[in-house]
C-alpha cells in the first residue's frame, strides 16, 4: 500500500527509517571523529512520528536557542533534511576545531558559522549516503543553510513543509557522545510523499 | 493575570476580557493574527502556519491557514460579545529563517500577504505590523489595552 499522507506511516515504515537512521548515525560518527580528531559515538537513534505542534518542545522548549542546519534533497529523492543541535554542541565544535572558547551566540564570527555549516554538511552527507546506499537511489544535496534562533522558530521551517502533508513529522533523536558528554542533536527528515514511497518501494515494501 | 497559550495552528481569546492575555512562542514563518475590540476589551490571537486552505483541500484544520483561521477567530470573538466593526488587527511573524530558500519558497512572505488579504476582505484594519526579516518572535497580546509585546532572542524586545 502506498503512503497517501504522513498520518498513514506505520511501524514497519518507522522500522525501515530507524535502520536508515542507524546507518546514517554510524557514518556521521565516523566523519565527525575524523574532523574533530577524537572519538565520537552516536547514541542509537530514536525514530518517531511526532505531532508537528510538539516538535518545538524537543530541545527544552520553543524559546531555547538552537542551531538549525537545513539541506534540500534533490535527484531521485526530493524533500528536506534539517539538523537541530543544542548550542552547547555548536560551542564544543568551535572550541575543538578553531581552538577558541566561545560561550554565547554573540561571540560567534563568520569563521565559526562556517565551521558549523561544515559539520552540517558532513552530517547531511552521512545520512544521504546511508539512505542512498540502502535504497540504491540517487540523492543530491545543496549547500546547507544555517540559522541560530529560538527552537520553535527554526523547527517551524520543516513543520511548514510537513504542514501541507499532514500533522505529523518524522523525527529522529540522535545524541552525540563524546567522552562523558552527551550532546543533543535532532534530525527532521522530510521526504515528499512520492519520495517516501520511493524509499519503501526501493526496499521492497509497498506497491 | 491569566495567560492563555496559543499553540501552532491554534487560536483563542484572552480570558477574562480586559485582564488576561494571549501568548504564542517562537513564531518563525508563521503569523500571529491579533484582533482587538477596545470596547468589549476582547483580544484574540490565531497562530497560522500556511496561507490558504485551498492549497490543502483534504486538510480540515481551519486553525492552520490564514484565511480560515481569521474567519474562525472573528466568529469566536463575536460569540463572546465583540463586534467585527470595532476590531483592529496587529500582525507579527512571517520571518524567513533560512536564507537559502528561494524567494518563491518564502512562506513567511506568503503568510503575511494572505493575512493582509483576508483581513482586508473582513474589513478589519491593520494598525500595527512587525513581519519579515530573519529572526524568531514570541508575542503576547494584552486584552486590557490591545498592546502587542514582541520578544526576540537576538534583537531585543519591543511593543506594538
Amino acid at each position: 500500500m502506498s503512503i497517501g499522507s504522513y498520518d498513514q506511516v506505520n511501524n514497519l515504515h518507522l522500522d525501515i527509517l530507524r535502520e536508515i537512521g542507524n546507518s546514517g548515525a554510524g557514518n556521521a560518527a565516523t566523519a565527525l571523529s575524523m574532523m574533530l580528531d577524537r572519538r565520537i559515538e552516536m547514541a542509537p537513534p530514536i525514530v518517531r512520528l511526532t505531532p508537528i505542534a510538539d516538535i518545538a518542545n524537543a530541545l527544552g522548549g520553543p524559546e531555547v536557542m538552537v542551531v538549525g542546519i537545513l539541506c534540500h534533497l534533490a535527484g531521485d529523492l526530493e524533500g528536506m533534511m534539517m539538523f537541530v543541535l543544542e548550542q552547547a554542541f555548536a560551542h564544543q565544535i568551535i572550541n575543538q576545531l578553531l581552538m577558541r572558547e566561545i560561550y554565547s551566540y554573540e561571540d560567534m564570527d563568520d569563521m565559526d558559522f562556517s565551521a558549523i555549516r561544515e559539520i552540517g554538511n558532513i552530517m547531511a552527507g552521512a545520512f544521504a549516503t546511508a539512505l542512498a546506499s540502502l535504497t540504491g537511489l540517487t540523492i543530491e544535496l545543496d549547500v546547507p543553510g544555517i540559522a541560530i534562533d529560538m527552537a520553535g522558530a527554526i523547527m517551524n521551517v520543516p513543520a511548514v513543509a510537513f504542514g501541507t502533508l499532514g500533522d505529523y513529522a518524522l523525527y529522529i533523536e540522535e545524541d552525540i557522545i563524546e567522552g562523558t558528554q552527551q550532546l543533543k542533536s535532532r534530525l527532521l527528515l522530510i521526504p515528499t510523499l512520492d519520495s517516501l514511497n520511493a524509499i519503501m518501494r526501493s526496499l521492497g515494501f509497498g506497491a | 493575570m491569566s495567560k492563555t497559550v496559543i499553540g501552532i495552528s491554534d487560536l483563542n481569546i484572552a480570558d477574562p476580557p480586559g485582564e488576561g492575555s494571549v501568548i504564542t512562542y517562537a513564531l518563525g514563518s508563521c503569523i500571529a493574527i491579533c484582533l482587538y475590540d477596545s470596547v468589549a476589551k476582547i483580544a484574540g490571537m490565531a497562530h497560522i502556519m500556511l496561507p490558504a486552505s485551498k492549497e490543502c483541500p483534504t486538510d480540515r484544520n481551519m486553525k492552520k491557514f490564514a484565511d480560515t483561521a481569521a474567519v474562525e477567530l472573528v466568529r469566536m470573538m463575536e460569540m463572546r460579545g465583540a463586534r467585527r466593526v470595532r476590531m483592529k488587527a496587529k500582525i507579527a511573524g512571517g520571518a524567513q529563517m533560512f536564507k537559502v530558500l528561494s524567494d518563491a519558497a518564502n512562506i513567511g512572505r506568503r503568510n503575511t500577504q494572505a493575512t493582509k488579504d483576508i483581513l482586508r476582505s473582513l474589513l478589519i484594519p491593520i494598525v500595527a505590523e512587525d513581519t519579515g526579516d530573519d529572526f524568531g518572535r514570541t508575542v503576547e497580546f494584552f486584552s486590557a489595552n490591545g498592546i502587542l509585546q514582541v520578544r526576540t532572542a537576538k534583537m531585543g524586545n519591543w511593543e506594538l
